[in-house]
């Protein structure tokens, strides 16, 4: 099996990597590039744990290989923050409205809402539904999550 | 106050690093670690006759191949039994590898060691195992005819048998009371597999210091002190060369409470024999077939009763399927027939049940831990007996209620600790009053009026629940203030997501009257705190809670008494707020506790200014005494155990309106409302995310989640695409109200909540789709084609 070198842009910093060429781009994050905030829950892309933005859309990292990832930008739970650390709207409206308890699948929610306020910033709660309901939660029975998604939604209008 | 956190929606201190993908997972541990990956039978039942790795040899990052040959005499032995019990007259357990036989699709049969799991997978799939195919039991019918066995030795399949009797006041047994009875029913009752399913599966990461023989295991586990006595015992260490740690774990429900596992024992020896740090992370798959499954258990119920629905004798009969192996004992069942009679006086009550073999993944306690089924059976009965009698189902169970005034209350039997089944507290009316306030009851039968004249058909249903939570035998707490102010309290207590940094950290503030900030809590890790149980039973709050808040009170009493000393003052006079000690009433003479903390560790060195208060010139202790007095202890530290005389009982009772598609038979829940007593809330946040992941799994289990065994006993559906859980898209709202009926038998008057969100729900939504339809609903879970097959059976007579 010859190895494949790739370049990817993860959370703004240009990042390499040697892969076979069956690795996932998921064990790729986390065991090339050392970022284990996104998580594996299923590896057959029904659970979305590992749910991360590829130029800027949601995507599995465990449904995608690694070197089809080459030369596209990524960004994981690690990169929603502030470079400074303050946590990112959605970030606190998970925390203020208690939206996840073990935070296994919470990476993957993060990422999911993310790109769903930025695409509508008013989602009503059939949208807010909708727009979740790729990604399970074993903990939290989604009320929170979902009493989340609308707070992030008020505190980026508050903060626009 | 502000440290008066206790009872506040104090917000979770777990929370920044979870959301920044900061958390330590298992598979997080250990980068550059070997990987390890199994080969598992693809066989229910089969005798291994060969294993051949010939083809497998050669494969580049291969490191090791290991069958049970293999293995030292103490790993070679069968795992542990961990619960005995008299009635479990032929328990059985599997062996880390298999052993000539395989009992269920999944059983470990060859660990493969690779430098990624990968190659390791390349390995499996290399190896060459020659099996005999035996004949396979599936399901509890199959057992009870015991064509074939699952295991040589146990005649007929039963592993256990199990009966318990509480005669009436007037001395009759249950089926005299039944005979006598004015009325009589009887009927089975049904309810499938589920698991607990949590999103992180298992994993063990180990790693061995050869240098000082000592041994560092991760395991995502609900026991770390267990874990670690079975690994010293497996291989033979000293324990205290061994280490144990439950890092961040994500979801547990109950499946990691089972220890060691096979690969908890395997991935260490491996460390050791490799001198590597050595890792294995399960997949879904390996979840679904290798670890443990919960709930199929059949009822058969005969109940008497008279004309308002009081119950004089109940006689059930019950058969569980405990699956290849008996690890965890006979929990589960001892649990359904213990917690069955909830929160009723039954006039005599008889349960009687067998614990069978099957050739299927073994079962243990999942989320519940066979209160639904109990739960299902009682709250099924109780409507029969309403519809029977023409009676409100709400009135059935009023006339059955133990009332506010009758706790302590004796149910007479023996309860999962093997200690009497008696109920400390609680007040069944007001739940039910206020269930059908928030439900709005009284109202429904217009509502369903006015839909039905639309076309609709709605339903309503109920179930009460009581749940023996915070069982023994004991958990233990550490706190101590370091001369820096801050506080760190320890207890061998695992988590698995409940917020116990932020429960315990509120509790060790309250107590001492810090600010939280200043507390860090740490859980699950042997080399703080050794001596722990693990968290199962709804126990953690109330086990582990009152622990630290006795250990924190030990703190509070010597901190007093050494400041009392430095300030001259009567320690009765003084008190601890915001981190300083005062006198009451003067706040302008005060004491930091870092300051105490200094002056309580006599010093001969001083390392900064705030040290040298303490060190033998500094004029801070009288040259009259020892130092250290006699029967104290330098350090401001406590520690202490609970260990309480028996459970806690919480209470509670859910009711939800369902609509049923009258086309499709899609079963839509419309309302979802809770009334919970679990004591005094710690942290009412908390505690309704308990509530609400509860229900949405027991929503699962009602409607959509079942394990699909086929007749050779394979898992049709062992994947999150065959296998549904539920998304956001299937769970209602869930509206909560709390009744707070503080226990008697702790400190902090608190009862466990974890586990009871899911009790109920099956009861529930059977008895509201059997309300919405008219046809019988007696077994759950149940899917839009069974209704749909079941409406064509009643209107087909
Ligand atoms: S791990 Fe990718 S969807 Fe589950
Ligand atoms: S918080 Fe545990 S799975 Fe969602």
């Amino acid at each position: 099996m010859r190895d494949i070198a790739i370049t990817l842009t993860v959370n703004g910093i240009v990042r390499r990597a040697t892969v076979p060429g069956r690795r996932l781009l998921s064990d790729c994050l986390r065991h090339d590039l050392g970022l284990t905030g996104t998580h594996v829950g299923c590896e057959h892309g029904v659970c979305g744990c590992c749910t991360v933005l590829l130029d800027g859309q949601p995507v599995r990292s465990c449904l995608m290989f690694a070197a089809t990832a080459d030369g596209h930008e990524v960004t994981t739970v690690e990169g929603l923050a502030e470079p400074d650390g303050t946590l990112s709207p959605v970030q606190r409206a998970f925390a203020e409205c208690h939206g996840l308890q073990c935070g296994f699948c919470t990476p993957g929610f993060l990422c999911t809402v993310t790109a769903l306020l930025r695409d509508n910033p008013a989602p009503g709660e059939e949208e807010v539904v909708e727009g979740i309901s790729g990604n399970l939660c074993r903990c939290t029975g989604y009320q929170n999550i979902v009493r989340a998604v609308h707070r992030a939604a008020e505190i980026l209008a508050e903060e626009r | 106050m502000t440290t008066r956190l206790f009872g506040e929606p104090v917000r979770r201190r777990e929370d920044p690093r979870l959301l920044t993908g900061r958390g330590r997972y298992l598979d997080d541990i250990g980068e550059g670690a070997y990987e390890v990956a199994f080969v598992r039978s693809p066989h229910a039942h089969a005798r291994i006759r060969d294993i051949d790795v010939s083809a497998a040899i050669d494969v580049e990052g291969l490191v090791a191949i290991h069958t049970w040959e293999d293995l030292p005499a103490r790993l070679a032995e069968p795992l542990p039994l961990l619960i005995p019990h008299p009635a479990l007259t032929h328990g059985r357990t599997a062996y880390p590898l298999a052993r000539d036989v395989v009992r269920h699709v999944g059983e470990p049969v060859v660990m493969v060691v690779a430098r990624d799991r990968y190659l390791a997978e390349d390995v499996c799939g290399l190896i060459e195992v020659d099996y005999e195919p035996l004949a396979p039991v599936v399901g509890i019918e199959e057992a009870t005819r015991a064509e074939a066995l699952v295991h040589e030795d146990v005649p007929g399949n039963v592993g256990a048998h199990l009966v318990q009797e509480v005669r009436s006041a007037t001395g009759l047994g249950a089926r005299e009371a039944i005979e006598a009875a004015p009325y009589r029913l009887e009927f089975g009752l049904d309810i499938e597999r589920s698991a607990s399913m949590p999103l992180e599966g298992r994993g063990v990461h180990a790693r061995w210091d050869a240098g000082d023989r000592s041994l560092r295991v991760h395991s995502s586990t609900q026991t770390s002190t267990s874990v670690r006595m079975a690994i010293a015992a497996k291989l033979d260490l000293p324990l205290p060369q061994v280490e144990v740690v439950a890092p961040d774990v994500g979801g547990g429900f109950g499946v990691k409470i089972v220890h060691p596992w096979p690969e908890e024992v395997l991935v260490p020896w491996a460390a050791m024999l490799l001198g590597h740090e050595v890792r294995w992370t399960e997949d879904r798959r390996e979840h679904f077939v290798s670890s443990a499954h919960e709930r199929a258990q059949t009822h058969h119920v005969r109940v008497g009763f008279d004309e308002r629905g009081r119950v004089l004798g109940l006689d059930v009969t019950i058969v569980h399927d405990h699956g290849a192996y008996t690890p965890y004992g006979i929990i589960v069942p001892i649990i359904t027939s213990t917690q069955l009679p909830g929160p009723y006086k039954l006039g005599a009550y008889r349960v009687e049940f067998s614990s069978v073999y099957t050739n299927t993944v073994q079962v243990t306690p999942y989320r519940g831990a066979g209160r639904p089924q109990a739960v299902f059976c009682m709250e099924r009965t109780m409507d029969r007996v309403a519809e029977h009698l023409g009676l409100d189902r709400t009135a059935v169970r009023e006339a059955n209620f133990i009332q506010p005034e009758e706790f302590p209350y004796d149910q007479g039997l023996i309860f999962q600790d093997g200690r009497p089944l008696i109920y400390d507290s609680g007040d069944y009316p007001e739940s039910l009053r206020r269930l059908k306030d928030l439900v709005g009851w009284d109202d429904f039968p217009a509502l369903k009026e006015q839909a039905a004249k639309q076309g609709r058909r709605i339903g309503i249903g109920l179930g009460c629940y009581v749940e023996g939570t915070g069982v023994g035998p004991y958990e233990g707490g550490h706190v101590q203030v370091t001369s820096d102010g801050r506080v760190h309290v320890s207890t061998g207590l695992t988590s698995q997501g409940q917020g116990h940094e932020t429960v315990f950290a509120q509790i060790a503030a309250s107590e001492l009257g810090v600010p939280i900030e200043r507390v860090s809590v740490v859980t699950g890790d042997t080399r703080r705190f050794g001596y722990a149980v693990g968290t199962f039973a709804s126990r953690a709050a109330v086990m582990s809670g009152n622990a630290i808040a006795l250990a924190c009170g030990k703190v509070r009493e010597k901190a007093l008494r050494i400041a009392a000393d430095a300030l001259e003052a009567d320690p009765g006079d003084l008190e601890i707020v915001e981190g300083e000690v005062r006198v009451v009433g003067s706040p302008g003479t005060a004491l930091p506790l870092a300051t105490v903390a200094v002056l309580s560790n006599p010093l001969r060195y001083a390392f900064d200014e705030e040290a040298g208060r303490a060190t033998q010139f500094a004029g801070t202790s009288s040259p009259d005494r020892p130092p250290v007095a006699e029967g104290d202890e330098p350090g401001l530290e406590g520690r202490d155990y609970y260990s309480p005389i028996r459970s806690t009982f919480a209470s509670g009772m859910h009711a939800a309106i369902v609509e049923t598609d009258p086309l499709t038979a899609e079963i839509r829940i419309l309302r979802y409302a809770v009334v919970h007593d679990c004591g005094n809330l710690i942290n009412p946040m908390i505690v309704e995310g308990q509530i609400h992941g509860g229900v949405a799994q027991g929503v699962g289990g009602a409607l959509y989640e079942r394990m699909v065994y086929d007749e050779h006993g394979q898992l049709l559906n062992a994947s999150f695409m065959d296998f549904l859980m539920p998304y956001a898209t299937e769970i209602p709202r869930v509206e909560t109200a709390h009744l707070q009926t503080p226990s008697p038998l702790n400190p902090l008057g608190v009862k466990g909540a974890g586990e009871a969100g899911v009790i109920p729900v099956s009861a529930v939504i059977a008895s509201a789709v059997e309300d919405a339809e008219g046809i019988r609903i007696d077994r759950m879970p149940i899917s839009p084609s069974e209704l749909f097959d079941l409406r064509r059976a009643a209107s087909s007579g």
